[in-house]
């Protein structure tokens, strides 16, 4: 060219312009070449290779396209013009296999050759393929392209079934558009809560509870060991439980991985993405790189904002301004009709980080912001995402917001309402019609009645108005109108069950079975607790009442029993436990004692005792053997003594009439008959049972929480003593004749405490507190009571009555016990 | 950083709400935690208390309560919370690629007296 001062841009520019070849026609690579034509569009001449035979498109669009919301044409950001108007070459369909740094060029599959100045490169990601059995089979996809989404709509023409591996935010919404093209959808996902990166356990159970009720099937914790073959296509997945699930097509939407492999073979270097600095330039300066498959400060993303933050700087860099890329704040929603969810930054609390939790059974919402030093560090949105944006803004910027933290859960709108920023000023601003209870419809003014007329308590409103009686998410509101209407003369009410509620635990037992609550997340979800996941005290409390309410139906949390419980043994002050066999009634053989001895033996226990409960203690144990002690046990045919638990203990008895010259029942006998009824019965706490023959009492029947003092004319039956720490005798509760009377009897009185008492709370408290006519009057007022409380206690027996040691003998739960690895230094130094 | 960390393996190793622990040989046990919103620290396993085994309380939020005695440690910074003084070293700790790493000279540094 003879015109190098034109300003022409196709003819002029680009004699002297640099070489710009850009790998990957993909969201970062287009955008970085948008960005520098937009500074400088004369400076490179540029070439863009694509893999995908097909112009620039927005990818994250792919999922309303598989969905039917969009064709393919809407979502196409640069067309064949644009190229062309701003003479950009695309070698399309037609992806870089080499480069080669020294000679400056790069080669493609089809054997073109072309020199450059300077690269970029852009080549994403690739979808992770976990390599299961049947992993390559026919009808097996991932979701990242066009070519992908078409494979997908071409399968779901013949309606069927579809398996979603992975429950990411790619998975969930591969499987909405399966599920909206007519097919049948599972998904499959390793953890225990969906989206679990973005996502705590309160939305990610609202999440899963949605989808489900859209018709999808959504197991979690499910890991997939094999997909199934027949005549040559995908036919199946098999799950490591041995679980199998059709499918005419599944999707792998397990993660992705960054695209280095071009990079790599370039020797440049890589870590788990390929490595850029400030301003994206990889370790060769020549070389650019951009987007997904890049790593920057330690960090890989996996979503678009970050990207154009990237090309930002790249093209301020490239146009010769630098400014530098600091990293990003990422925030994610799901793009899956209908469900509102937003999440961003860091959820995971911390050190003086507090938890604002606001959430709405009614409708379905859960909202939760966490602070920490004033600023906004994370938050978690699902139902009402409308401020997302606003706390996404506040988090970025980290804008102190003492000022408006008491109404910054409210949302915007309510937190910068000047006046309305006061929550006791917002509460008096509502009009006297305003609906303060949705679950029961109590107005503002009815609430403030009941108090004018005596309520003084917030436990006295729920009763006299049913305000926040039902689902709690007013109570804030109901608190705030008697600390208006009666200011300092507010009472507090009884307590409640711990810092996460303002319920007791009579309110939320009750309200369990009401609302028919069937899992931890929900309780929390539905009676509005305002912590993400309670704490030490409500989650073991609710774990039992759920085990109570819904005898094998509900799936025991391990993760909410207290060590003991979750060990099943004792630990004792230097982190070993200890290992109490089942001693039926007391009685014990040569058998049980010798396979005692050779376990004291063979694990080397420091120390066997004989214990108050009358049987054996063994000492010492560390958790890795006891499933080796257990088996041992077993094999001698002892089961858990639950000395452990909040459960049946011990049933002690005497000699009884068999020997002795007092005697007048079979009190061992008895014993023995009582402890098989009941071993095993998880109770709000500790439970213990004795039989003596005599009223000499030997067995001390008479401070344990349902002793049995046999006479000659039948059996006493005794309820709520208590040796320990403070001293109860027991209340004569009912005299009967046989002992199948007093067997029906203490199951009913067992059962009645179970459904009646809050947690930590033994008989001796309990009865105290509700008074021994209560029970009475519960056991015998009507003669059905004691027969269908002991049905209810037998049906739930039926489920419980497994010995833990032997299914952890067996193998399960083996995690509990062994540690991770072992670090020898040595081997490292 | 690459060299200074140890892989101690992936993240499916520890269900979340869980913890589980590591010895070392010559020097002290360490507690590797998964919270129930899908964070990953590591401590000592040794309450500042009584030394109580930390990796079998129960996990809620950030903190562990101490099997022992109640005491609640913070995950984050190894610090008893509440009333309770005390603090217990914690294992710098990151999750690359589903994996976990924990920094050497902290594992192995961290000799037995
Ligand atoms: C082993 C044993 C002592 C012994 O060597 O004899 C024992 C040991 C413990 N008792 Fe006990 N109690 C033992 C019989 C008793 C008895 C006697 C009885 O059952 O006849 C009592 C008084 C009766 C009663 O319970 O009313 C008793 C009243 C307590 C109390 C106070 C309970 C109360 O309601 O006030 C506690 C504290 C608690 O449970 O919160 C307790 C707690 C404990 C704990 C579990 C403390 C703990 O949390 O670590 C000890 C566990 C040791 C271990 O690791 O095994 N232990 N404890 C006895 C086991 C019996 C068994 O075979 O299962
Ligand atoms: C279905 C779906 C939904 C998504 N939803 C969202 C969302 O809601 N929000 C969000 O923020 N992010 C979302 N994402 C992620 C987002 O799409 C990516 O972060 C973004 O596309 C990454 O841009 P990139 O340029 O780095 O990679 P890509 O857009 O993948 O571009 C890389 C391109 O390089 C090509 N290529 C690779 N190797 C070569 C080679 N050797 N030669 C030539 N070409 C090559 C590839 O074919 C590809 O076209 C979604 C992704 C998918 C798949
Ligand atoms: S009396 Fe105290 S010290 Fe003795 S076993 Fe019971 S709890 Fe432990
Ligand atoms: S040893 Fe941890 S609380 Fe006592």
């Amino acid at each position: 060219m003879n015109a190098p001062m034109s300003f022409d841009k196709s003819a002029g520019s680009q004699a002297f312009a640099e070489r710009l070849v850009v790998i990957g026609n993909g969201m970062a690579g287009c955008r970085a070449v948008e960005e520098i034509l937009a500074r400088d569009p004369a400076r490179f001449a540029v070439t863009i290779f694509g893999a995908e035979p097909r112009v620039n498109y927005n990818r994250i669009m792919l999922s309303p396209v598989l969905a039917g919301e969009k064709a393919f044409d809407d979502i196409v950001i640069n067309p064949d013009e644009w190229y062309a108007g701003n003479g950009i070459t695309l070698v399309s369909g037609d992806p870089v296999v080499a480069i080669d740094r020294v000679t400056q060029t790069v080669a493609s599959r089809s054997g073109r050759v072309e020199p450059y100045d300077r690269l970029l490169i852009a080549t994403g990601s690739d979808p992770f393929i976990i390599p299961v059995p049947g992993h390559d089979l026919p009808g097996v996809v991932t979701f990242r392209d066009l070519d992908d989404v078409e494979k997908m709509l071409a399968a779901a023409q013949h309606g069927g079934h579809a398996v979603v591996i992975g429950g990411g935010l790619l998975g969930l919404e591969a499987a909405h558009g399966l599920a909206l093209r007519g097919m049948a959808v599972s998904v499959v996902h390793l953890m225990p809560t969906l989206m679990e990166r973005q996502l705590d356990e309160a939305a990610g159970y609202l999440l899963k509870t949605e989808l489900e009720r859209r018709g999808q099937t959504i197991l979690t914790g499910a890991d997939t060991a094999e997909i199934l073959e027949k005549d040559g296509h995908v036919a199946g997945v098999r799950l490591k439980d041995g679980r199998e699930l059709p499918a005419d097509i599944v999707v792998m939407a397990v993660g992705i991985r960054p695209a280095t492999g071009l990079a790599k073979a370039a020797g440049l270097d890589v870590e788990r993405g390929i490595l850029v600095d400030d301003h994206m330039v990889t370790s060769d300066p020549a070389i650019l790189a951009v987007g997904e498959c890049v790593q920057h400060r330690g960090q890989c993303y996996g979503l678009v904002a970050p990207l154009w933050d990237m090309c930002r700087a790249l093209a301020d860099h490239a146009t010769g301004r630098s400014t530098g890329y600091t990293g990003s704040v990422t925030s994610t929603k799901l793009k899956v009709s209908g469900i509102d969810l937003f999440s961003a930054g860091d959820f995971s609390g911390g050190d003086g980080a507090e938890d604002i939790v606001m959430r709405d059974a009614a409708r379905g919402i859960y909202k939760r912001v966490i602070v920490k030093d004033d600023r906004l560090v994370g938050t978690v949105l699902y139902g009402d995402t409308a401020d997302g944006s606003w706390y996404f803004d506040l988090l970025r910027k980290g804008e102190d917001i003492s000022a408006i933290r008491e109404a910054l859960i409210f949302g915007q709108a309510f937190a910068q309402g000047g006046a309305l920023a006061d929550p006791n000023a917002a509460v008096a601003a509502l009009s006297d019609d305003a609906e303060v209870c949705g679950c029961n419809g109590v107005s503002k003014g009815k609430v403030v009645a009941t108090i004018q007329a005596g309520a003084c308590s917030l436990d006295a409103v729920r009763s006299q108005c049913k305000a926040s009686a039902s689902c709690g998410s007013c109570t804030g509101l109901v608190e705030g109108l008697l600390r208006l209407t009666l200011g300092e003369d507010v009472q507090s009410g009884p307590k409640t069950m711990c810092k996460c509620t303002s319920f007791t635990h009579s309110d939320v037992r009750r309200l369990i079975v009401e609302k028919q609550l069937k899992f931890i997340p929900q309780v929390l979800q539905e009676l509005g607790w305002t912590t993400p996941d309670g704490c030490a005290s409500c989650r073991p409390a609710l774990n039992y009442y759920l085990l109570c309410a819904w005898p094998g139906e509900y799936v025991d949390d391990q993760q909410s029993r207290f060590v003991n419980e979750r060990m099943h043994a004792n630990i004792q002050k230097d982190g070993t436990y200890s290992v109490v066999p089942r001693m039926w009634g007391g009685l014990t053989n040569p058998r049980e004692l010798r396979a005692i001895a050779d376990v004291v033996e063979k694990y080397n226990a420091p120390m066997v005792k004989v214990t108050g409960g009358q049987r054996l203690d063994i000492f010492g144990i560390r958790k890795e053997d006891l499933p080796a002690v257990w088996a041992d046990l077993n094999a001698a045919g002892m089961v858990s003594g639950h000395a452990y638990g909040k459960s049946l203990r011990t049933v002690k008895t005497c000699v009884g009439s068999e020997w002795c010259r007092f005697g007048t029942q079979d009190s061992t006998g008895l014993g023995v008959k009582l402890e098989r009824m009941t071993w095993g019965s998880w109770m709000p706490h500790k439970f213990k049972i004795a039989v003596s023959g005599c009223p000499r009492n030997c067995a001390e029947a008479t401070i344990k929480d349902f002793g049995v003092v046999c006479v000659d004319s039948g059996y006493e039956l005794h309820v709520g003593g208590n040796g320990g720490i403070k001293v109860r005798a027991t209340d004569l509760l009912c005299k009967v004749e046989t002992e199948a009377e007093a067997m029906e009897v203490c199951a009913a009185f067992i059962q009645l405490y179970r459904e009646q008492a809050w947690y930590l709370e033994r008989t001796a408290p309990w009865i105290e507190r509700v008074g021994l006519d209560q029970v009475k009057a519960a056991l015998f007022d009507d003669a059905a009571a004691v027969p269908a409380l002991a049905a209810r206690f037998r049906h739930s027996q039926q489920f419980m009555q497994d010995d833990p040691w032997a299914r952890r003998a067996a193998g399960e739960n083996a995690d509990l016990h062994q540690h991770l690895a072992e670090v020898r230094p040595l081997e490292f130094v | 950083m690459i060299g200074e960390w140890l892989d101690i393996g992936p993240v499916s190793q520890i269900a979340p709400g869980h913890a589980r622990t590591l010895p070392v040989r010559g020097g002290e046990e360490i507690a590797v935690f998964h919270t129930l919103d899908n964070r990953f620290y590591a401590l000592v396993n040794r309450c500042p208390h009584k030394a109580g085994p930390l990796s079998q309380g129960i996990v809620h939020g950030n903190v562990v309560t101490c099997p022992l005695h109640s005491w609640n440690i913070s995950l984050k910074t190894g610090e008893a919370l509440g009333d309770d003084q005390g603090c217990v070293p914690t294992i710098p700790l990151k999750v690359d690629a589903g994996r976990i790493y924990l920094l050497r000279e902290a594992v192995v540094g961290r000799r037995a007296a």
